[in-house]
């Protein structure tokens, strides 16, 4: 996507890539972030972080490389079948069942990814969801490891080392958090680093990339592994957290509403897949009751995404500011 | 009994039956994906929700008005057609100057729109639509079983694709289209009102799915759902024919649901993705489909 909210000079950096603006936004967000759990629903706050974990990993594809994928759920949700089954039945430790389900999604990601990189824009986009439909068809089938139309239930929550439980909400809160920062401070890192700068030329003008020699085959199949591996890392961290593994998890529809986070939020843009994030869940928490209603008002936010504000929530704050966020 | 390749024939044929039906609604649905896209560079993921519309658009005829089946064949596609032509007018052609995945994007928000309005509307598990009269009841081929609505689907599917591709290849208009799919503003210096020629082919490619959608009703459950079901599989239909032609858009399409047919025969579990590992394959071999030219 070529709408970039970036301004021309880039500013100074402070410190990880982070310039004095971004440090201000970031103390904000942990502030936000501890203080939350004790006004608002826990498990609601951890949804949050678990899609922002899954968003950015879409908007490293979406937004800093210009592939769309549609097929993000198919990472999302083997990562929560495999970090829920190392819990359940393997009796692994959360922190285990977490890297493997990291692992299930980079691996799919990494076969998926090399198949779909040989087409573009649009193709990549009908072949992602095509190839998503393999992980579909296996998670409907396969009773005896998915649980087919049950899915996986009552996923226990572990200790993590085998010392600490994590039963408690406040608990496993603490957990999250330190999982979705460290994912975070990773994308970060990853999106200002020199492989960054690389992908971002490619995403401008794959052909001046080649010229100077870079392999924009290479730079975009890593990012798909990193975005899939993030995808599983927020399916498995999910499944700790409503102790539940469903076939929507895999679905259509849950690859639909991780683009609409990042679109919402503001493609290319740090914070944006958190407060992107943050609105979406918190709008299926707090509409549940019209139930059917909801997609009909996902439709609607996409659309107007689309011809209102390209930028996002994010991306129209930092354009107004001038920042980079 | 006779038996082929070790399988009883009559599943055989019934499931090639099947095979050939299903592609005849891949055929289609992916001409009008193709033709829309060759004009306005957009991919058209509300295309399976617009033939959903097409198949409740038929049961309503009949259900409040009392229209039936064959005054619906030309009714449903002309309103589903207007439909899409306020879509086109009222909010996709603002994307053109964008980059080409917002025009998907917008299209896929517009699939829940409709999606979600006809689950409220009607619920999940849909509605019923008989065959008409004419078309019900069951002819006997010798070697198997023909149910005579499953007949016509292919025929009428035959014919469908056949007249889309005579106008598109053969006729004044289409040389106007393709033209204009090669070089728009040269086409508009000649003359030619490019916008609305645009306008009206989206008009025209969601009036195709329309009317896939009329042959599909009185055949599966008039559902909400009965579009997205499809529309994965005829994206990866797409991705193998390549978009580079309207013969090879149809020819993927049968070819792709007699192979599915097959499938179900010789190794059932197989047969949901069979589809999408010949997508596999076509991208490793020849990446940019079997039809299409380099992208």
């Amino acid at each position: 996507m070529s709408e970039s909210a970036l301004p021309k000079a880039p500013p100074r950096e402070l410190i990880w890539g982070f310039t004095g603006a971004q440090s201000v936004a970031f103390a904000l967000m942990l502030t936000t972030l501890v203080v939350a759990p004790f006004v608002a629903y826990p498990v609601f706050l951890m949804q949050v972080m678990c899609f922002a974990i899954f968003a950015m990993g879409a908007n490293l594809l979406m937004g800093y490389t210009g592939l769309l994928s549609l097929g993000q759920a198919a990472y999302y949700g083997m990562g929560a079948y495999v970090g829920g089954y190392a819990v359940q039945t393997l009796h692994l430790t959360p922190e285990a069942g977490i890297a493997l389900g990291t692992l299930t999604g980079a691996a799919i990601g990494a076969v998926f990814g090399w198949l779909a990189i040989r087409r573009q824009t649009i193709y990549f986009a009908m072949i992602t969801l095509a190839l998503a439909q393999f992980v579909n068809f296996f998670a409907v089938q396969d009773t005896g490891f998915t649980g087919g139309e049950n899915g996986m239930q009552n996923i226990p929550r572990g200790r993590v080392a085998g010392m600490f439980s994590l039963h408690s909400d406040l608990h496993l809160y603490v957990f999250a958090l330190v999982v979705f920062l460290i994912a975070f401070l990773f994308v970060h890192r990853v999106v200002h680093s020199p492989f960054g700068q690389v992908v971002k030329a490619i995403r401008e003008n794959e052909n001046r990339a080649i010229s100077l020699g870079y392999k924009p085959a290479q730079y975009k199949w890593i990012v798909f592994t990193i975005a899939a591996g993030l995808a599983g890392l927020a399916g498995a961290l999910n499944a700790l957290v409503t102790h539940i593994v469903t076939l929507t998890d895999v679905g259509n529809a849950t690859s639909g509403i991780v683009v609409l986070m990042v679109l919402v939020g503001g493609i290319g843009t740090i914070y944006g897949p958190l407060i992107g994030a943050a609105i979406i869940i918190a709008m299926q928490y707090y509409l549940a009751s019209f139930s059917d209603w909801v997609t009909v008002i996902q439709g609607v936010i996409f659309i107007a995404c689309v011809l209102l504000f390209r930028r996002g929530i994010i991306g129209e704050l930092a354009a107004k500011l001038k920042l980079a966020l | 009994m006779m038996m082929i390749f070790g399988k009883p024939a009559p599943l055989l044929f019934g499931q090639l039956l099947l095979g050939i039906i299903n592609g005849s609604f891949y055929a289609m649905l992916s001409l009008g994906l193709a033709i829309i896209f060759g004009l306005l560079r957009v991919i058209n993921f509300a295309h399976g929700a617009l033939f959903m519309v097409g198949a409740f658009v038929t049961w309503g005829l009949f259900h409040y008005v009392g229209i039936g089946f064959w005054p619906a064949l030309l009714i449903a596609p002309v309103i589903v057609a207007s439909l899409g032509l306020g879509i086109e007018r009222g909010l996709i052609r603002f994307t053109y100057k964008l980059d080409i995945l917002y025009g998907l994007l917008l299209t896929f928000g517009l699939a829940l729109v409709l999606e979600g309005l006809f689950t409220n509307g009607f619920g999940s598990s849909g509605v019923a639509y008989n065959a008409p009269d004419l078309l019900s009841g069951v002819v006997n081929l010798g070697f198997m079983f023909l149910p005579v609505y499953r007949g016509f689907v292919i025929f009428a599917a035959i014919v469908i694709c056949t007249a889309v591709w005579f106008i598109i290849e053969k006729t004044r208009l289409g040389a106007l289209l393709r033209a204009a799919t090669e070089n728009p503003s040269l086409v508009q210096a000649f003359g030619v009102n490019v916008p609305r020629l645009i306008a009206l082919t989206f008009a025209g490619g969601v009036g195709l799915a329309g009317l896939a959608g009329v042959l599909a009703a009185p055949l599966y459950s008039v559902n909400p759902n009965m579009g997205s079901a499809l529309i994965d599989t005829v994206f990866a239909v797409v991705v193998i024919g390549g978009m580079g032609s309207i013969g090879g858009a149809i020819l993927t399409g049968f070819g792709l649901g007699i192979i599915q047919g097959f499938t179900e025969v010789f190794y059932p579990p197989a047969s949901s993705v069979v589809v999408f590992a010949v997508m596999a394959i076509v991208l490793l071999t020849r990446p940019a489909g079997l039809f299409g030219k380099a992208a």
